[in-house]
């Protein structure tokens, strides 16, 4: 009978060495070098997060000497979802008209017809259903908050942030592909273009706010007679929730779009050539290249960066807190902001709650973004 | 000028013989200080930052302290200095902030008490500084832990010429208020050829806007005296904010809207002078600034065209018994003058330097010295006659001789119309008291603000925005206890 391989290394193999101090401290080596970074993640990434998770929990007094926190359950988070900071973080409630029902059960059924083929698309496991109740229920409950708010109601910090996610990072994705697009083709100082559309991301959000403030006054700003020579000298962004919003967006978009574009550029370069050139000579129409070859190739790049800056732009504070102060009223106010202001005036438990609530949204969204939409296109591309 | 130094060490000695131990003379003296630094906090100015920042050089070179102003934005300078005294940091060791805000500053024993301090100082001249801010700004349980450097009322302040032009008398109430405010809007006041503005009244959210409500609702909440109060029952210690007197004061409030400029609603108390000074607009709210920001030659274009009135009143009073509006009569308004109750409201208090208790002794013994070399009558007395300062009179001797005033480049009439404004708020027997409860910080600066910014928006309607407010001073109540509350206000009322 042949030797089997256990039998060949028996042969082979020395006695096993004995077991020594110099040994053991070589096994750890590994251990010892991943400690630090250990460390400094517990330190400033878990433990503030824990932190946070008991201080949501707690009434923050100072007292002398320091600081008085005393457990208080669940009160911070009934407070804002249920009690009398409900119209802060979810918003004023109006009833359902026609459109909204519309909407809304559109939604419902997308959602049953989405669950109807993964039960009958032969791929069904506990964990998927678990991860689809989940995003389904976020999204269905998301739907329902943004309908009673928007539309005759008045929306609280949860649904203006998601505008800014949602409507923000999907402009400055079209503009930011476009661009790429257009200095992607062989134009005349396209280099310039590159670094002239770069430029606003070098700068930071504070100094845009700033500047688009300035540009924005319509009385006393640089372009006050532009704007008074369309007749809007006596009109005020600032005093109009949606308008307030909208500057807020462009202050955001004017920022971002230099990142998409940039991303976007390095990807649209990268394409193999020779597809695109066998296309042009089968005489494929520009929107047949970019359907069929472009998008594919760009495809999981683009989920990519999407994913990114829907993780940043859930966390944006700088714009509305320097451009409105998060007015007028609490129009402008994003859930980071609701917490800078609640932490701002004491208030740690119920700064804390909203952060909370800001990171089961975002979490939900990105991981079902990356789960759902991100790991598709890479199917796509395979 | 320096003193030799034996009769510098003399007078230490007889001073510290008298007084406590924890008191030191504030005398001037070169070199008393050397090395010394006080970290002094305050809210971004230019107002109140600017001559601190403007004589800390001078104090310096006198005494050897460095006087170090560090600036926050108003809505950060409350929980700023509480942070830094309760968790024991301490990187400030003094700060120029709102009286009212010292009663959750002295109760925790953050605030050094400087009663024996003023006594020992006769050159703070502590008589001559109005009984209003000597007694009730400056002091809490009785004792001094505050010097004043400012004197605050809200008065209401128009373009005199503009008013004569039209034959419009000043605003007694605040439906003349409205219609003054209603028949000038549009009109050209400055002469550039386009239309102005017929009220300015900041309403910025997060800034100095929201006492101007309470200037409103005075007159409407109180009419039974200064110790009636007007923010809460002193019974129960329910919000006087569900009545129809508040309502008429959001009434009143709202309408002047739509007299103002565009973007009023984002207007800081810093905006909104610039257009009353730039001569953009026929009324205004505001604390004392105006009457010397209006005679700037360098900014103003209406010099001795601003006329000053205590802040006007109503003829209907809310009748806290029935909860109903009720005609002015010798029992509703016993106050009434001309049938017009006015409550003119000491909103702030004005700003105050306070020390904390935790700094080293020789940094506490500069603090006080720098603050009182403020507000001693030599830098006082110059200092309130500048509209940039910020700081408005409070020296009996400031409101006695219009000469100061007429010599910083304001009419004798001028002078007499603003002082006598301020005299006869001050002097009110129906004057409302700001605010002076723990946490009055979140009553006011959070839940009212919030509330006001909200109906400004539109979000709120009238009964919401009362209903908004209610809920949260109950909520505020209930935290603190209300008993507690209850305790501290009436205490603050002289009940």
């Amino acid at each position: 009978m042949a030797p089997t391989r256990t039998d060949r290394i028996g042969e082979l193999d020395p006695a096993p060495p004995k077991f020594g101090l110099a040994e053991w401290i070589d096994q750890q080596t590994g251990k010892l070098f991943v400690l630090p970074a250990v460390i400094i993640l517990l330190t400033f990434a878990i433990f503030p997060l824990l932190v946070s998770a008991y201080l949501s929990l707690t009434k923050f007094k100072l007292v002398a000497g320091g600081f008085d926190l005393r457990y208080v359950g669940l009160r911070n988070f009934k407070k804002l979802f249920f009690g009398s900071q409900q119209y802060h973080l979810l918003g004023t409630f109006d009833a359902f008209g026609p459109f909204e029902w519309a909407v809304f059960v559109t939604v419902i059924a997308a959602v049953v017809f989405w669950f109807w083929r993964f039960f009958t698309g032969g791929a069904f496991n506990v964990a998927g259903l678990v991860g689809r109740l989940i995003s389904a229920s976020l999204l269905v409950a998301l739907t329902w908050l943004i309908l009673a708010t928007v539309f005759g109601g008045y929306p609280g910090s949860l649904v203006v942030t998601l505008f800014y996610v949602f409507v923000g990072v999907g402009v400055q994705f079209c503009i930011g592909l476009g661009l790429a697009l257009l200095c992607g083709q062989a134009i005349r100082g396209r280099n310039a273009f590159r670094i002239i559309f770069f430029i606003p991301l070098m700068v930071t959000p504070v100094g845009i706010a700033y500047m688009f403030r300035m540009l924005a006054d319509m009385q006393r700003g640089p372009l006050a007679y532009v704007w008074q020579w369309f007749g809007l000298g006596e009109f005020s962004w600032a005093a109009d929730p949606w308008t307030a919003r909208l500057v807020v967006l462009i202050g955001d978009t004017w920022q971002w779009v230099p990142f998409m574009f940039i991303v976007l550029l390095a990807a649209i370069e990268n394409m193999p050539r020779d597809q695109l050139e066998a296309a042009k000579i089968d005489g494929a129409g520009g929107w047949q290249i970019f359907r069929d070859i472009t998008w594919p190739s760009i495809a999981p790049v683009a989920a990519t960066i999407v994913l990114i800056r829907l993780i940043e732009a859930f966390k944006i504070i700088d714009l509305p807190n320097v451009l409105t102060n998060g007015g007028p009223g609490i129009a402008t106010e994003s859930l980071t902001l609701h917490s800078f202001i609640a932490w701002r005036t004491q208030d740690l438990g119920g700064s804390a709650a909203v952060g909370y609530t800001l990171l089961f949204v975002s979490t939900i969204t990105c991981v079902s973004f990356f789960n759902f939409i991100g790991q598709r296109t890479r199917k796509t591309e395979a | 000028m320096a003193k030799p130094k034996t009769k510098r060490k003399l007078s230490a000695l007889l001073l510290a013989g008298a007084t406590s131990l924890a008191v030191s003379t504030p005398v001037l003296s070169a070199g008393e200080f050397d090395g010394v630094t006080v970290n002094v906090m305050t809210f971004t100015g230019p107002q109140i930052a600017e001559p601190l920042q403007r004589r800390a050089p001078d104090f310096e070179k006198a005494t050897g302290a460095k006087i170090n102003v560090i600036t926050v934005p108003f809505s950060d300078l409350y929980s700023k200095l509480l942070t830094d005294w309760a968790t024991g940091t301490n990187s400030i060791d003094a700060a120029v902030f709102a009286p009212q805000w010292a009663v959750d500053y002295v109760s925790p024993g953050f605030l050094e008490k400087l009663t024996g301090r003023v006594a020992a100082d006769p050159d703070l001249k502590e008589d001559d500084i109005a009984p209003f801010f000597r007694e009730f700004s400056q002091k809490y349980g009785g004792d001094t832990y505050m010097l004043t450097l400012d004197g605050d009322f809200q008065m209401v302040y128009y373009r005199s010429d503009i008013f004569k032009e039209n034959g419009i008398a000043a605003p007694e109430t605040w439906d003349d208020y409205i219609a003054a405010a209603k028949a000038l809007h549009g009109k050209d006041m400055n002469g550039d050829g386009s239309p102005d503005y017929g009220s300015c009244i900041s309403k910025k959210r997060g800034a100095q806007a929201y006492w101007a409500i309470y200037s409103i609702a005075g007159s409407f909440l109180q009419s039974q005296g200064t110790s009636q109060g007007a923010f809460f029952d002193t019974e129960t210690m329910a919000p006087l904010v569900d009545n129809p007197g508040f309502g008429a004061a959001l009434d009143v409030y709202t309408e002047t809207t739509d007299f103002g400029p565009p973007d009023e609603i984002n207007l800081d108390v810093g905006d909104t002078r610039g257009l009353f000074t730039s001569g953009r607009c026929a009324l205004t709210i505001d604390w004392g600034d105006i009457g010397t920001l209006a005679i700037d030659p360098q900014s103003s274009s209406v010099a001795d065209k601003v006329g000053s009135i205590m802040l006007p009143g109503s003829k209907r009073v809310l009748d806290r018994a029935s909860g109903e509006m009720v005609d002015c009569d010798a029992n509703s308004c016993p106050h009434a003058v001309n049938g017009v109750n006015r409550a003119p409201f000491a909103a702030f208090g004005g700003w105050s330097g306070g020390i904390n208790a935790a700094a080293d002794q020789k940094v506490k013994d500069a603090a006080y010295a720098f603050f009182s070399h403020m507000s001693q009558p030599e830098q006082s007395n110059a200092d309130v006659t500048v509209g940039i300062t910020g700081f408005n009179p409070y020296r009996l001797s400031q409101f006695a001789d219009t000469k100061l005033w007429e010599e910083a480049g304001m009419s004798k009439a001028a002078a007499e119309d603003y002082l006598g404004a301020i005299q006869n708020s001050l002097n009110s027997p129906n004057m409302v008291l700001d605010l002076r409860i723990p946490q009055n910080q979140a009553y006011q600066q959070v839940v009212l603000d919030n509330a006001i910014a909200r109906l400004l928006a539109g979000e709120l309607d009238k009964a919401g925005t009362m209903a908004a407010i209610k809920e949260g001073w109950d909520e505020l109540n209930e935290e603190n206890g209300v008993d507690e509350q209850l305790e501290v206000y009436r205490a603050t009322l002289g009940l």
